[in-house]
């Protein structure tokens, strides 16, 4: 074996190393920081481990929003199945209304509380996220051409 | 009628890039003059007639003609006339056309220029005319922007009122002139391999820098965008669609510095071909990211499956055939040329791992939910931890190597001299650490690494500049990119680790601090815009007892959309930025208010106008270079007069 071909293998050898490397982190990184979604229904049905990191999708139920004496916000959401009561400390989007689908990040507290951390914004009242149509749909409760 | 002119201009276009297609790639035979003075000539008619088809959009648009239908669905009389204009780009239809233009228009700039000899010019023209072909058959057949509606309505719809800014008018323009810049690029790649001609990088360079500059520019205007548009006080969220732009900007820097060395040492010959190939499929996927309907987001126009099948079948084709092309030709060409371990090639190897590493990173984040949703139908998403685990350490491993490259000789360095030559920029590292030690409570590591990193970089810049002094301008164009880097990773550290925060319920007159600032609550007043009504508040920044000044950010509702947005109001002093949102009424004049403190954030965008900079000198160079080179181009030049 010569020295170029030598330095060649070393080379490859290297790249192959950092390559392992990079692939193994990707996969971590994924394993670690994958938010799931779940609808009220998927919480009821699964136990939710305290404290991990989802996004919570669904209508905000109807008269169930009140506001608290600061900025904190207490609501529920619902797929017309299960109910899930949130709360928020923070600012509302406008068109966060009573009856309207929302998407919330955040986790379960121990009392069966979803904390939210960010209620996001949808910036069109007829904007129904894609995964509140389709947790509506598991549930039976999405009709077709009503929103 | 205008509509019909405008369809019929796109029909004569998309003939004219079939004849450009098949007479560049026919005119790559050594003998073919006639088809390749065929080729240039259609590149110039195409552009004509792109440009004739955007005109006639154009003024659709301007004087609000809705028996169109794409401007019944966008726009609205309301609107104020620059909006009108960039409502134009601001839908599918209008923006896959201007996709189009800026591809004509670099293939007529690759016409004119006539770089890098005939043949390699002409084998360019065909493939950008494919690429023109293969888009316009897009557009006539998916996405006409001409449709007529019948009855044309009294009123349209209206634009998103997110996309209603100055800065968001120009950045479709900004970064789809980066993302179609990598065509050009892509087409100099594809003929050299079809040619089998060295000296395309030399060729491609020019294009390369404009790509990379409009692609820097374009991520810049966007994260200013976002800073001060949607009220959450970040200015990088990880988005896919945000990652979209990120992921060719990330191979197109790799590709600058790699071509650099193919044209200079002639090494990574093969390398920068398929980086080449890989800029441009970024571009692609980008696209269809953005435009396919497939993320839900204010990027997003298209909802229709149709198009984005099509699209997907298009960058099948154009990366596969790529792949193919260089599969089969590669091997026949010159292999790269040898270098020792300490050289500058060896650390723009570096470079260019650790950013094929960084797209690798993002690449995944960005497109793993796409692809375990349509496997299994698992809706997750990948939120800024994951970036931060694996793109962050990536990224700052490579700016601590960036100031060792140009201190570098080709073929064979001397690290230990480099090193030793860098003394001066370690010294501002250990300052600019000490600084932020000794005056920012409570201490970090994060950010006393990211500041003694940006004292590395921007030393090692201003040493690189007084080594060349006296050079022609283009000579700083590194070490200004450079320093750059070293300016943004400043603004990027301040804002992340020192901003304050604070978030209140306040009815008027009563008061909130936020980091060194107390902010007084005078109330909202209603206000009518010309197609929105907005709350606005009045918060005083307070000095004492006195104002000393007043703030007014508004929420904004616009009743032709259906939508609404924020309006922030920001008070910089260049080193630190007051931020406020007005929030959602709490009923009985109760307002929620949100404030930062982002102490640095206006460095995050001067150092990308810096890096932009570096860029254009670099460009300037380039094409002076050009002219006082003797160069066989006298025919070709005659040519492009036709």
């Amino acid at each position: 074996m010569n020295a170029k071909k030598k330095r060649r293998l070393a080379f490859a050898a290297a790249l192959l190393a950092a390559g392992a490397v990079l692939a193994g982190v990707i996969v971590y990184g994924l394993g670690q920081n994958t938010m799931y979604f779940r609808s009220p229904t998927d919480i009821a049905d699964k136990q939710v481990s305290e404290g991990v990191a989802f996004r919570l999708g669904g209508l905000v139920e109807k008269g169930s929003v009140h506001h608290g004496m600061g900025a904190d916000v207490h609501f529920r959401v619902t797929d017309g199945k299960s109910t899930i009561a949130a709360d928020y400390n923070g600012v509302l989007p406008a068109l966060f209304r009573e009856g309207q689908g929302v998407v919330a990040t955040g986790a379960m507290d121990g009392s069966g509380t979803f904390v939210a951390s960010e209620v996001l914004a949808k910036h069109d009242e007829k904007y129904m996220p894609p995964e509140v149509v389709a947790a509506l749909k598991k549930s039976g409760r999405w009709q077709e051409g009503t929103q | 009628m205008t509509g019909e002119l405008g369809q019929l201009a796109l029909c004569f276009a998309l003939a004219l890039s079939l004849v450009m297609a098949a007479s560049g790639l026919l005119g790559t035979r050594p003998a073919s003059l006639a088809a390749r003075r065929i080729a240039s000539g259609s590149a110039m008619g195409l552009l004509v007639f792109v440009a004739l088809a955007f005109g006639v959009l154009t003024y659709a648009f301007v004087t609000s003609d809705f028996s169109i239908i794409d401007v019944a669905n966008n726009s609205h009389t309301l609107k104020p006339l620059i909006y009108k204009i960039s409502g134009v780009w601001a839908n599918h239809e209008g923006s896959m056309l201007l996709w189009v233009l800026v591809l004509s228009i670099y293939a007529a700039l690759v016409a004119g220029l006539q770089r890098g000899g005939e043949r390699l010019t002409s084998g360019a023209l065909g493939v950008q005319g494919l690429l023109a072909a293969a888009f316009l058959l897009f557009i006539i057949f998916t996405s006409n922007p001409f449709l007529r509606l019948d009855p044309a309505p009294f009123e349209g719809a209206g634009l998103n009122p997110l996309l209603q800014d100055p800065g968001l008018a120009m950045h479709p323009p900004m970064l789809y002139a980066g993302y179609v810049g990598l065509s050009a690029s892509f087409a100099y790649a594809a003929a050299a391999l079809l040619v089998g001609e060295d000296g395309w990088t030399r060729a491609a360079r020019p294009f390369m820098l404009v790509a990379w500059i409009a692609l820097t520019c374009g991520i810049a205007l966007g994260s200013w965008w976002a800073y001060y548009e949607l009220g959450w006080g970040g200015f990088w969220f990880w988005d896919p669609v945000e990652n979209a732009s990120l992921m060719p900007w990330l191979i197109a820097t790799a590709l600058l510095h790699s071509a650099l060395a193919t044209e200079k040492s002639g090494a990574f010959r093969t390398w920068t071909l398929l980086l080449a190939i890989a800029g441009f499929s970024m571009s692609l996927i980008g696209t269809f990211l953005v435009r396919s309907g497939v993320l839900s987001s204010v990027h997003a126009f298209a909802s229709d499956p149709t198009r984005g099948f099509f699209i997907m079948v298009l960058i099948a084709l154009a990366i596969g055939g790529a792949l193919a092309l260089f599969a089969w030709r590669a091997p026949t060409l010159q292999g790269g040329a040898a270098f020792e371990i300490q050289s500058r090639e060896s650390m723009l190897l570096l470079n260019n791992v650790f950013l094929v590493a960084a797209c690798a990173c993002v690449f995944v984040g960005t497109l793993y939910p796409l692809v375990l949703d349509a496997i299994n139908g698992t809706k997750i998403s990948v939120g800024p931890p994951y970036f931060a685990l694996t793109f962050a350490p990536i990224f700052f491993a490579l700016l601590l190597l960036v100031p060792l490259g140009p201190q570098l000789n080709w073929k064979r360095g001397d690290l230990k001299a480099a090193w030793r030559s860098l003394y001066p920029a370690l010294g501002l590292a250990g300052i600019a650490a000490l600084t932020v030690l000794a005056l920012v409570s409570p201490r970090s590591v994060s950010a006393t690494g990211a500041f003694a990193v940006a004292g590395w970089l921007i030393g090692a810049s201003i040493l690189d500049i007084r080594k060349r002094k006296g050079a022609r301008a283009s000579a700083f164009a590194a070490a200004l990119a450079h320093a750059g880097l070293g300016i943004s990773l400043m603004g990027v550290a301040g804002t992340t680790l020192w901003r304050s925060e604070a978030l209140s319920v306040l009815a008027p007159g009563q008061t909130m601090t936020v980091g060194p600032y107390t902010l007084r609550f005078d109330g909202v007043t209603r206000e009518k815009g010309p197609n929105y009504i907005a709350d606005r508040g009045h918060i005083a920044l307070m000095d004492g007892d006195k104002v000393s000044t007043t703030l007014l950010p508004e929420h904004r509702f616009y009743p032709a959309e259906g939508q609404d947005m924020n309006d922030t109001a920001i008070r910089t002093t260049g080193w630190r930025d007051l931020y406020l949102a007005l929030g959602d009424d709490r009923g009985g004049g109760r307002f929620t208010l949100r404030a930062y403190v982002s102490p640095l954030a206006p460095l995050i965008w001067l150092g990308g106008l810096v890096m932009a900079l570096g860029g254009f000198l670099s460009l300037w160079g380039r094409l002076r270079v050009k002219e006082a080179e003797p160069k066989p181009a006298a025919p070709a030049a005659a040519l492009a007069a036709e």
